[in-house]
């Protein structure tokens, strides 16, 4: 079992190594002849206006607070749908109970308008 | 244990006796075969991108009648090498304002989460990464952290068009995770175990014939998931000149590019293994090398869907994109899982028959596809279209059309 840890670490290990060693052999080959015009942040040949980092209005937080709940859901379901062999009928019905109370809320998140693209 | 019967453990084996032969312990030597196991995967994997950058340009080329690459090799087959030769001699521009760490580290994570995916996918019967008790978890836990590198790329760039193509990204990533989620509660459920070599093993009736809608809203979010088209609102060219990755330049940009080919081709693997049997087929149990091509043709047929699927269809809006999984993908896995869980287990107590029962749940899913359908035309055709003419523009009106106007004809 540790060893199956072991191996998923040494992986990630690799492959977080493998695109880092390809952009720094391309960095020594490639050519370095920065200029201001150049480093410009690119706008369509425009002058950029101000910073990017401002405040603004981040129209999904109300997907990201739905998201929220429904991802919750399936760590509760997913426990459920790997006993579902070994379960008497008693216990699905309960889980589906479950799940229809958050039908009822995705429903409720939908006429409340929160599913709407502003 | 011959070669045929188990290339891996036959591997790994010899290699453990030739490094315990030079006086190296048992636990590093594993540790070392881990570490070649590990970079032969993932370095195959990334070679292929080549072969699957060109197959995707030919296929194009092909549905919009043309040639598609066809210069270098035969077929044009190292069309791909040669680009990326020229990719690795091109100049790294980084802007003047941009936040360099997340900047850099960007290209490197979104690559590293496509990656990460192919340690627990099994590519034949005793060929596979690892056999983790919760490989479907871990599948999903990496997948996510693709977005990270997009939203570190859009807010790292300090570029207003970068930030908007990785806010939309962010919105449009979490949106699809919750169907593609509990899509894989059916198979889970039917096999009892997260452990993707157990979900295989259990196939005897591949799961597309058991639950045939529960596949294809896996396949469409997972398009969504990596950003092809109709779901690349993400680097829209014509509204966000390229979205996130806009400020990056040379290799840096060729890693969200072999990003995008390889996470293509992994869902396809991914549907494939889930879904389509994986290496099941016909004396994959005795030659797992048979069932590694078995593999391969299923991937690369669900592979050719998508790519044909990309050339065929126009983008979609971003609140139509929205609409489409919360209120139609949503609601219908929903009632899928919950109409699966009750008929299964109602059906497995009446006794019936593995082949019967998946009868029965084929036609109930096209019939939940077919009422969702209907719903959902019914209530498009109800909804009044908004009037999006502009005002009234001067046209040039002449009144001979063969005229042109100071000819004095």
């Amino acid at each position: 079992m540790l060893s199956n840890w072991l191996y998923i670490g040494i992986f990630m290990v690799v492959s977080l190594f493998l695109p880092a060693a390809a952009i720094f052999i391309a960095g020594l080959l490639a050519p370095k002849k920065p200029n201001a015009i150049k480093n410009a942040t690119y706008e369509c040949g425009m002058e950029t206006v101000g910073d990017s980092w401002i405040q603004f209005k981040a129209q999904y937080y109300v997907f990201a607070l739905v998201f929220l709940v429904f991802d919750i859901e399936t760590v509760f379901l997913f426990p459920w749908a790997v006993a579902y062999n070994q379960m008497t009928l008693f216990g699905v019905l309960e889980a589906i109970v479950f799940i229809l109370i958050l039908l009822g809320a995705l429903i409720y998140a939908w006429r409340k308008g929160a599913l709407e693209w502003h | 244990m011959t070669f045929w019967s188990d290339p891996d453990g036959f591997l790994a084996n010899w290699l453990i006796h030739l490094l315990a032969g030079i006086g190296i312990p048992a636990g590093v030597a594993q540790a070392i075969g881990f570490a070649l196991g590990a970079a032969i995967l993932a370095t195959g994997s990334l070679l292929f991108v080549l072969f699957l950058i060109w197959l995707e340009r030919k296929m194009i080329g092909r549905v919009q009648d043309r040639l598609g690459p066809n210069r270098l090799g035969p077929w044009g087959i190292f069309q791909s090498v040669a680009d990326m030769l020229k990719i690795f001699t091109k100049e790294y521009i980084t802007p003047s304002g941009a936040d360099k760490v997340p900047y850099n580290l960007s290209p490197i994570l979104t690559v590293a989460a496509v990656l990460m995916v192919w340690a627990v996918v099994p590519l034949a019967i005793t060929v596979y990464g690892v056999n983790l008790n919760v490989g479907l978890l871990y599948i999903i836990a990496v997948g996510s952290l693709g977005e990270m590198g997009i939203l570190m790329a859009g807010w790292g760039s300090n570029n207003k068009y970068a930030l908007l193509g990785a806010f939309r990204a962010a919105a449009q990533l979490i949106s699809y995770e919750v169907p593609m989620v509990l899509s894989l509660l059916i198979p889970v459920m039917l096999s009892g175990s997260l452990s993707m070599t157990q979900i295989v093993v259990k196939q005897d009736i591949w799961y597309v014939l058991y639950t045939p809608l529960a596949a294809l809203i896996f396949l469409i979010t997972s398009i969504a998931e990596v950003g092809r088209a109709p779901f690349d609102l993400t680097e829209a060219e014509s509204e966000l000149v390229a979205g996130f990755n806009i400020e990056y330049s040379g290799l840096k940009f060729g890693m969200f590019f072999v990003a995008d080919f390889l996470h293509s081709f992994t869902i396809s693997l991914l549907v494939a293994v889930i879904f389509l049997g994986g290496w099941r087929g016909p004396g994959a149990e005795t030659y797992p090398l048979l069932g590694f091509v078995y593999l391969v043709i299923k991937t690369s047929l669900v592979n050719s869907f998508i790519i044909i699927e990309r050339a065929s269809l126009p983008r979609f809006r971003i609140d139509q994109m929205m609409d489409f999984t919360w209120k139609v993908l949503t609601p219908v896995i929903l009632i899928l899982v919950v109409v699966t869980a009750l008929l299964e287990k109602t059906l497995v107590m009446a006794g019936a028959l593995a082949w019967v029962r998946t009868g029965i749940m084929f036609v109930v899913n096209i019939a939940i596809l077919l009422i969702a359908d209907t719903v959902v035309r019914r209530h498009l055709a109800r909804r009044p279209r908004p009037d999006v003419r502009g005002k009234e523009r001067p046209v040039a009106r002449p009144e001979n059309f063969f005229s042109q106007p100071g000819s004095g004809a």
